[in-house]
């Protein structure tokens, strides 16, 4: 795939900046402010409830945030996130994957790949009356699509599922499709909702060196992990949140020290004790 | 319709790492039996008897009232008298409970159940295979079959408008996923654009022929606005309610429309400008071919023309389905919040679908305007909207050659059961419900994948989302 041209490690490229989110009385999400780095595995961890999911749909663009700003610094320069409709901001370059797996489950693996690949082969198409006629531009576009998605499911390692229904695959192969999926949109910032929930430590294993692979083709990587063994192992930099608000943000060691954190999520015992919630996140 | 011969096999081919590789865990070692067994049953016979018993046990209960006891007008004349027919209630609670104790005892002693094996889905999909292109040929040759009756003619006509019409609803019902309970609407916006713009321009039917696609295109985007935002229940009430806004707006209009009475004397389709009269006069189809005049050369060009446009459609949704914009409208149907994450404009994807579909439904109605030479609102009424998505749910949603078959089947039975009158409703009703209690999700349920690295294998209904509006 081509790497899209982003920006100098070290410049961040997302930006949230006192990201406020109300649900009539409740406050989900209270003034957060944080930076995800490009090339960077930026963590957000903390409790149930503490506002992980609702930070993910704000900066996703599934909700409108009640105040605060997201900045994505693409390749087309800053995008404001916060005043950009949902699709549009996957276009800009910003992909996600659900806590509750989304796939297309009656579509075969392949079919889930190419719609992801939607607004690149329809623009191919001349908007659906080209192709109609079968004009070559657009057989070329979808060789390309399918060749994009034969490298992904290479690294998934779901190459040999290709045409099988994305619903009768087993829990972490539709874990990985889901990633893949996402991936085939060539996006410059993935967020990955809990992807290590419901994987046996194995499977957790094999997602922390896919998402290091994925690292190192260039996307930056916003995560969000109940799994603090996967957390702490591949993260840059970790922010905390509790009760929607910002409680920490640093490198892991950093963030296994702070008090705060470990009075609000890791718990008074020893850290290293901290279980994986892998059930919880399926639901 | 299916091309290239497939061979899907029923076991997924294995390699996919993954740790329920059937390595026995420490506690089944022991020779502990995986999965419970089932519970010791009761004797089948007994139970079946006992079920049986209680089924007419109900019955009776709701027989005894409804069925028992009636009132008649007395002798006199004067007031009521209550008549006793417990004979009647005797013979339908034995017929309930016969019925029940068969099928109870079926259930218990039937053969084990054959595990629907790869071998049985290759033979299934090998029948499919050939039953497109045998349909397909029947129907280019069934005008010159010398059995075939001007009748039969008539009826094919019919039935490849419903086809048509069912191939267009199924691009908005079984492709996108979207309710749409006011189809009829496109239909009658078709009608009527042919019908007024032919008798007061006096425009050729091949003119208006694609007039009519496009204003019924503009009016499923009409209706597609409003409704976005909606899904399932609440969506098909709106476009229920759009289709009889249509109705009583053309019932109502009467300076434009011609009310009730309807639009008359709409001219008939020509053959590249040769008329079908019936005096063979010069510049007749019968007269420039040499051929003595006759109303069947009108029947059979009009039998051919319904077959070009509905083959059309069906050529048009094949080729979409292999597109971008089909595979967004099927990944609309399974999953919306995942196509907006990946960037889909699910406004756009579902304007076009509606746009799309309703544009078959125009063509449709400018042939069905053609034909009757006369269209007037009674023509398009609810009943019709749910016949033709009757159609598409029966012969299973996004099948193409499923459609086909339940409008030949919906559509041709309703004149087949013409013998039994008023029974004709209750005899189909009862067909109806029988299919949908042997094939719930339609006569075919499988799915054809639009593209494949390998072989293309056909996808369990099961699977397969209904869409959620």
């Amino acid at each position: 795939m081509s790497a899209p041209i982003l920006p100098a490690r070290n410049a961040p490229i997302l930006q949230v900046r006192e990201l406020l989110m109300r649900f009539g009385g409740l406050t989900a999400v209270n003034r957060v402010s944080f930076d995800a780095m490009a090339g960077d595995i930026t963590a957000v961890i903390g409790p149930n409830g503490a506002g992980k999911t609702t930070v993910f749909n704000l900066i996703t663009g599934f909700y409108k945030p009640s105040g605060g700003e997201i900045v994505l610094n693409g390749p087309g320069g800053p995008k404001p996130l916060h005043a950009t409709v949902g699709h549009r901001i996957a276009q800009a370059g910003v992909a996600r994957t659900f806590q509750n797996i989304r796939l297309f489950p009656g579509m075969t693996v392949l079919e889930n790949l190419l719609v992801a690949q939607h607004n690149t082969l329809q623009a191919a198409t001349f908007f659906g009356i080209g192709a109609a006629f079968g004009l070559g531009r657009y057989r070329q576009a979808e060789r390309e699509a399918v060749a994009l998605a034969r490298r992904w499911l290479e690294a998934t390692r779901l190459l040999d599922r290709a045409d099988d229904p994305a619903g009768a695959l087993p829990y972490g192969a539709q874990r990985r499709l889901e990633i893949a999926r996402a991936m085939c949109t060539n996006p410059v910032l993935l967020c990955l909702d809990e992807p290590a929930a419901g994987l046996n430590p194995r499977e957790s294993e094999e997602l922390a060196e896919l998402i290091q692979l994925i690292r190192a083709q260039g996307c930056s990587i916003l995560l969000i992990e109940h799994d603090m063994g996967v957390v702490m192992r591949i993260s840059d930099r970790v922010v905390v949140l509790d009760h929607g608000v910002k409680i920490a943000d640093g490198t892991p060691a950093e963030v296994r020290a702070d008090e705060r954190v470990i009075a609000a999520y890791l718990g008074e015992g020893d850290e290293d004790d901290v279980p994986a919630a892998p059930v919880e996140g399926a639901a | 319709m299916s091309g290239a011969s497939r061979q899907p096999n029923g076991s997924h081919a294995g390699g996919v790492p993954h740790d329920d590789d059937g390595v026995p865990g420490p506690g089944e070692m022991g020779g502990i039996p995986r999965g419970p067994e089932a519970p010791a049953p009761r004797p089948p016979v007994i139970h079946a008897l006992r079920d049986a018993g209680l089924a007419a046990l109900v019955a009776a209960g709701l027989f005894v009232p409804l069925v028992g006891l009636r009132t008649d007008v007395g002798p006199a004349g004067g007031g009521l008298i209550l008549r006793t027919r417990w004979a009647d209630v005797a013979i339908l609670v034995a017929l309930v409970f016969t019925g029940r104790l068969a099928m109870n005892l079926w259930s218990a002693f039937r053969p084990a159940k054959r595990p629907r094996t790869a071998l049985r889905a290759a033979q299934l999909t090998r029948i499919g295979t050939f039953v497109a292109p045998l349909f397909l040929g029947f129907a280019v040759l069934m005008p010159l079959l010398p059995w075939t009756t001007r009748y039969g003619l008539d009826l094919g006509v019919l039935v490849l408008t419903y086809v048509m019409l069912g191939w267009g609803l199924n691009i908005v019902v079984g492709l996108a996923g979207l309710l749409d309970l006011g189809y009829v609407a496109f239909y009658a916006v078709g009608a009527y654009t042919y019908a007024l713009l032919s008798t007061t321009y006096g425009l050729s039917f091949w003119i208006c022929l694609p007039l009519a696609g496009i204003f019924a295109a503009f009016a499923g985007v009409l209706l597609g606005f409003p409704v976005l935002r909606l899904r399932g229940d609440y969506l098909a009430i709106v476009t229920l309610a759009f289709g009889e806004i249509i109705r009583v707006v053309l019932l109502n209009w009467v300076s434009l429309t011609g009310g009730p009475n309807g639009i008359s004397g709409i001219p008939r389709p020509s053959f590249f400008g040769l008329s079908f009269s019936a005096g063979g006069e010069p510049g007749s189809f019968a007269d420039f071919f040499g051929l003595e005049p006759s109303p069947t050369h009108r029947a059979v060009f009009l039998y051919y023309l319904i077959l070009v446009l509905a083959l059309l459609t069906n050529w048009v949704t094949i080729r979409l389905r292999r597109q971008p914009l089909g595979r967004a409208w099927e990944a609309l149907r399974e999953d919306e919040i995942a196509c907006r994450a990946l960037g889909i404009n699910v406004t756009n994807t579902k304007l076009t679908a509606f746009a799309i579909g309703a544009m078959f439904g125009g063509f449709a109605g400018a042939f069905f305007a053609t034909r009757q030479a006369f269209v007037s609102p009674e023509s398009f009424t609810f009943i019709e909207s749910a016949i033709i998505l009757a159609i598409v749910v029966l012969g299973g949603l996004g099948s193409q050659l499923g459609v086909a078959i339940a409008a030949l089947v919906l559509i041709g039975g309703f004149e087949a059961f013409r013998d039994f009158e008023e029974y004709r409703m209750l005899v189909f009703g009862a067909a109806m419900v029988v299919i949908m209690v042997w094939r719930p999700r339609g006569l075919v349920s499988t799915r054809r994948p639009s593209v494949a690295l390998g072989e293309r294998k056909a996808i369990s209904g099961d699977l397969v989302g209904e869409g959620h509006g």
